[in-house]
């Protein structure tokens, strides 16, 4: 059976990452915000799939309000 | 008289309340005086029309109706705008002119500067022929490379003729629905190159000579100095390149405009040519207005992604 723990290198920068967002910091949340923004953005201009298109608006705006947001969170 | 005095005069001429109130002025206030104009500019030209065309966004407000009844229509201009097949090609078309043009930006402008940072004769005067598009006017550059697309007369045509051996005569870079996306990639490329190429140089020149020296020391190969010195040196710089050119390309009007006015049909019909015949030819302002307020909210927020990962490559 493989061991999970220690997690090696990318297991222990994905728990500071996930320790992070419940600390609510700064760094964490805003990758977050960031990825909800991109996802948004890739959903408007990709030409397969009209509900992603419809959609698209409402995903960046959160995205870029939760990320104005997080920007103040402590460092 | 000399300066002081001319001052102490000034000062004296002034009358006694007024004297008196302005040297009563905190510095704070005198800061406030000094930012006001500058604020009252910005809210004025930046934030008020922001705000505002938010508002309209929310109405059926046509701007060639000023006497119509203005009703608040909630999100319907937003349903429509994103259920609207046409506007959701117009995305298609400005997602390809934008990853294409900055792809190729990049890639030739970091390879011009590199082999413009070399030392050799003629160096200026090469610098300067290929930055001479970057400072011609855009209605310049679209007149004159809709007359080299020509079919008939034009050189692009006989270049690609020249170099593949196809007849001159059989394709229209500007008229047909394959070819006119590319049409216009290739003049904002040939265009803003230069802009990118600067920015990389003046990266480039940034890095110290040393830092090679050590890595000659140590024996890093060529490559292993291109990737592990030029490359992170000079990335902040290619970003904010990037940053800039992918905000103007986003709202690339002119040049699209007079090269192919949004045709063959809709093909190169990019987003802000297509706001611009809502809001001024079909007078539609308040759906207009939701459209703006969708492009500016993906812009703000790729933008807001950009500046992040900027600053972190500056503080690496």
């Amino acid at each position: 059976m493989a061991r999970f723990w220690p997690p090696g290198e990318v297991g222990e920068r994905m728990i500071s990452f996930l320790v992070e967002l419940t600390r609510m910091r700064r760094g964490a949340w805003e990758m977050v915000a960031s990825i909800i923004i991109a996802i948004g953005v890739v959903m408007l201009m990709q030409p397969y799939i009209l509900w992603a298109y419809t959609w698209s608006f409402l995903v960046t705006l959160i995205g870029t309000v939760m990320f104005i947001i997080v920007s103040h969170f402590p460092e | 008289m000399s300066k002081t005095k001319i001052v102490d005069a000034a000062a004296y001429a002034t009358p006694l309340p007024l004297r008196h109130r302005i040297r009563g002025l905190s510095d704070r206030t005198i800061a406030w005086i000094f930012v006001a104009p500058t604020l009252i500019l910005l809210l004025a030209i930046n934030i008020f029309p922001l705000i505002w065309t938010i508002r309209l966004s929310f109405t059926n407000y046509r701007a060639n109706r000023p006497n119509a009844d203005v009703k608040f229509i909630g999100l319907r201009n937003y349903e429509r705008i994103l259920t609207d097949s046409d506007i959701w090609q117009t995305m298609q078309a400005t997602a390809h002119f934008l990853c294409w043009t900055l792809f190729l930006q990049v890639v030739i402008g970091f390879a011009l500067a590199w082999l413009i940072n070399r030392k050799f004769k003629g160096n200026d005067l090469w610098t300067t022929i290929i930055v001479l598009p970057m400072m011609l006017s855009p209605a310049v550059v679209g007149n004159f490379w809709t007359f080299l697309y020509q079919p008939q007369i034009g050189l692009f045509n006989y270049l690609i003729s020249f170099l593949t051996g196809v007849d001159p005569s059989s394709f229209t870079m500007i008229g047909e629905v394959r070819l006119a996306p590319w049409a216009i990639v290739i003049v904002d490329t040939w265009m803003w190159t230069p802009f990118v190429m600067l920015i990389c140089l003046a990266g480039l020149r940034s890095i110290p000579d040393y830092i090679y020296e050590a890595a000659e020391c140590d024996r890093a190969s060529k490559w292993r100095q291109f990737w592990t010195i030029t490359v992170p040196m000079v990335l902040p710089f290619l970003m904010l390149a990037v940053l800039f050119r992918g905000i103007e390309n986003f709202k690339m009007f002119d040049l699209v405009t007079l090269l192919t006015g949004g045709g063959p049909g809709s093909t190169t019909e990019l987003t802000s040519i297509n706001l611009k015949r809502e809001a001024f030819e079909k007078w539609r302002t308040g759906y207009a207005s939701a459209y703006a307020v969708i492009l500016f909210v993906t812009i703000f927020g790729l933008a807001s992604i950009y500046v992040k990962a900027l600053n972190r490559v500056k503080d690496r």
